[in-house]
């Protein structure tokens, strides 16, 4: 796992880049690769890399080329399938000279073109450049595992694994949010790419590639999310065989994130079904030393300790455990949101801060997650709370259909009447539209852009112009509507929460702030395309989530976590930021000066806020207000340390790998540069 | 200090001033805007559902049903806590309203006997 980082220029006549610029936007992803810095540079290019080695650790370096050097590439991730392209690549005549998947890349791309990318069981985010044709390719996983962002400035393109690092290479580029970025947060929870939180940057879309070269830019998928179409494309075997065949795909897919690496794998193991089922695989894979690591919280309410501790009993790993309490929530949270590089509205991304600085500390740079389970398989309350609200929206008159809501939600039956009517009332408006795209999101959608009454004036009339819900749903693809409507569900929740917010503010970030992989077997390409082969009911059975998933797990994992009702992941969050032992910089980010400096929430509005969050001290917080205190918080971080800060140009490592093509004393290169040691390739 | 005295015990006898002549609506209006942090009041209609625009989740809800109770003295019962009495501000002021006037009759039929 990596960062990478270039430069192209967009016309001729431009100097070539600045190896200074170069390095400082390498310095400001250091965290996502410490262990070698490479440079690459020609009179248009530059391109950097941020090298976490993992495979192939002697002669992996980065950038790397081709046979005649006419075509270089960086590369974040992984291709998990690298070493069966490589038989079929050196088959057709490709000479390699290294071990790395790397390598696999250049050569993919000289023969397949862009239908390389499809032939990659991975994650990636990829920059290609092709110095005869003066051409940058940009390609980046199907479900956007790994990042890549884009900027125009001047006429040059800079891109990068994270806008830190772009911010960096150009102090000159204006960084401001944008409104429909924070539009789309405070109501999906995260952008939705290309869209990006910061004007003028632009997020690669996952599953895309981008072509940019003289005669144009292109930008186009290689692969989409697809379900079945009545029977067309669907799972046609039965239950027992979908299980065997979910259970034999898992196996491949984490023997291959297992066998995969030159380094030790490890797993995170959150003590629900489907990091205990890849912890359970992929420990049969390894024998013994696995190791598997886990949060605990001090509050109870969001601890799970004693599921983990019967997982790591039951398949005999070396277990680790970070405890995490407020303080540390509301101590680390700075760094969280720098890592994250958006608003977030929940602490949560925080304790997986804190569990891959363990990770590290412990001296494993790769784990497997059961992230993406949910989505594939149909985990969330979201899917099962869609599927009752629809068929009670088929009877919009029913009395007995809403009573469904109580089972789907037994809280409910205990909650005094208020709630249960109120309840009812909430999930059952406009019920009659049960079969519009995005039905079941808007119980998710609306109380999240409720808190947009907190956004400034301006910001509040440029939202709601802007309709970021009808703009989504606008660019659905052609067949949405002849999906089942649980596979439209999947669809949303994959294009806005799984890469917006898991893989992101969850994912990559926080495992890359301590330089530590994370692999997703669930995100497997094959895993992927038979899950969503699989008949809804497969999936969601009646009202029993993840249901197939759940009985290829049968054996491997403890009766009590297969059985377990679905614990959502949380992490105290208002209350990690009231009371006497909050840090000073909380009183600072919600007072009216830096409110009103970052420009996006009214003060007056924030001011009630958080007088009502600190007069609610450490009793319960609706959803509301522990989302509203969060965004405000991280908003103003972000703001603080992104918008308002001049970028960092610290540069002051050792770059194993320079290529520089530009001649000594040639325009634009600044004399100290010209001495630059260069390893001959 | 007996300048801060005497504008202690001002702002203390408005404020109680007002709960007994401010109306009801624009109490309650008062309350949800300070409660929910709404920066905007024109976004507050009398006759907009507090609940499927989010502005008021369940939590929240109970949040106004505690507010009714203490500010008016009054007692919501569970049959009462539906979204006919409770959805809107014009609802909730209407509501707040009669308890209110329920409960004065009461006492009065009370202190008659």
């Amino acid at each position: 796992m990596c960062g990478i980082a270039g430069v192209i220029a967009l016309r001729e006549g431009l100097p070539p880049p600045v190896l200074g610029d170069l390095k400082a936007m390498v310095g400001a992803i250091r965290h996502r690769g410490p262990d070698e810095f490479g440079l690459y540079r020609d009179a248009r290019a530059g391109l950097g890399h941020a090298r976490l080695s993992i495979i192939d650790l002697a002669t992996g370096q980065q950038p790397l080329s081709n046979e005649d050097g006419s075509i270089w590439v960086v590369f974040n991730g992984e291709i998990f399938n690298y070493l069966e392209l490589r038989e079929e690549l050196v088959a057709l005549g490709h000479r390699f000279r290294t071990r790395s998947d790397t390598e696999v890349i250049v050569h993919a791309w000289e023969s397949w073109g862009e239908g390389a990318f499809a032939r990659f069981n991975g994650q990636f985010a990829i920059a290609l450049w092709d110095v005869r044709a003066e051409e940058l390719i940009l390609a980046r996983d199907r479900l956007g595992v790994r990042p890549v962002y884009l900027c125009e400035h001047e006429d040059r393109l800079f891109f990068a694994s994270e806008v830190k690092a772009i911010f960096a290479g150009a102090p000159s580029i204006p960084r401001a949010f944008d409104p429909v970025g924070l539009a789309e947060t405070f109501t999906f929870w995260t952008v939705v790419p290309p869209q990006s939180v910061f004007q003028g940057i632009a997020e690669l879309e996952p599953g895309h590639l981008r072509r940019i070269s003289p005669r144009g830019v292109a930008d186009r998928p290689f692969w989409t999310p697809r379900y079945p179409v009545s029977t067309r494309g669907a799972f046609a075997g039965s239950l027992p065989d979908a299980v065997q065949a979910v259970r034999d795909a898992l196996e491949g897919s984490v023997r291959l994130r297992m066998l995969r690496a030159d380094v030790p794998v490890g797993s995170y193991l959150s003590g629900g079904l489907d990091s205990s089922l890849v912890a359970a695989l992929g420990r049969r894979v390894k024998g013994d030393k696995f190791c598997t690591f886990s949060i605990r919280f001090e509050d109870a309410e969001y601890d799970e300790t004693p599921f983990q501790r019967s997982v790591a009993a039951l398949i005999g790993s070396d277990h680790r455990e970070v405890l995490v309490r407020r303080g540390d929530i509301a101590d680390a949270f700075p760094a969280v949101v720098l890592h994250a590089e958006r608003p977030l509205l929940r602490t949560a991304p925080a304790p997986l801060f804190l569990l891959s600085r363990l990770v590290r500390d412990s001296g494993i740079k790769v784990v497997l997650t059961g992230e993406g389970a949910d989505e594939m398989f149909a985990g969330y309350d979201l899917f099962r709370e869609g599927k009752v609200r629809r068929f009670w929206g088929r009877q919009p008159g029913s009395a007995l259909r809403p009573l469904l809501l109580e089972r789907l939600y037994p809280y409910l039956a205990r909650s005094p009447v208020a709630q249960r009517a109120m309840a009812r009332d909430f999930f059952g408006r406009g019920r009659e539209a049960w079969s519009a795209p995005g039905f079941a999101h808007q119980t998710r959608w609306q109380p999240t852009a409720a808190l947009q009454r907190l956004f400034t004036p301006d910001l509040r009339r440029d939202a709601k112009r802007l309709d970021v819900a009808a703009r989504l749903l606008e660019s659905l693809p052609a067949e949405f509507t002849e999906w089942a409507p649980l596979a439209q569900d999947q669809y949303l929740e994959t294009r806005t929460i799984l890469s917006g917010y898991l893989l992101s503010s969850q994912g990559d970030r926080m495992l890359m702030a301590h330089s530590v992989e994370g692999r997703f077997p669930f995100l497997d390409t094959d895993v992927v395309e038979l899950a969503n082969s699989l008949p809804a009911s497969y999936k969601l059975h009646g009202l029993d989530e993840k249901h197939v998933l759940k009985r290829a797990a049968a054996g491997l994992v403890p009766e009590e976590v297969a059985r377990r009702p679905k614990q959502p992941y949380r992490a105290p969050d208002a209350l990690s930021f009231v009371g006497s032992q909050a840090p000073e910089w909380v009183a600072e980010v919600v007072g009216p000066r830096a409110v009103r400096d970052a420009g996006v929430f009214e003060p007056g509005a924030v001011d009630r806020l958080w007088r009502k969050c600190q007069a609610s001290g450490a009793e319960q917080f609706s959803n509301a207000d522990n989302m509203a205190l969060v965004g405000v918080l991280s908003t103003g971080l972000l703001h603080e340390q992104m918008v308002r800060r001049a970028p960092s140009r610290d540069a002051g490592m050792p770059f194993r790998t320079v290529i520089d093509r530009v001649p000594v004393g040639s325009a634009g290169l600044p004399p100290s540069d010209g001495a630059e040691a260069r390893q001959a390739r | 200090m007996s300048d801060h005295g005497g504008v202690a015990v001002q702002m203390a006898s408005e404020e109680k001033g007002s709960r007994v002549i401010e109306p009801v609506k624009s109490r309650v209006k008062r309350f949800v805007m300070e409660n929910f942090y709404v920066s905007d009041p024109s976004e507050l209609d009398d006759d907009t559902s507090l609940i499927t625009t989010g502005t008021v989740d369940s939590t929240g809800m109970l949040e106004i049903i505690a507010f009714l109770e203490s500010e008016y003295g009054i007692k919501v019962l569970d049959p009462e806590m539906i979204p006919a009495n409770l959805e809107t501000l014009g609802r909730i002021a209407a509501f707040a309203d009669r308890k209110t006037r329920d409960a004065l009759a009461a006492s009065r039929e009370k202190g008659s006997t």
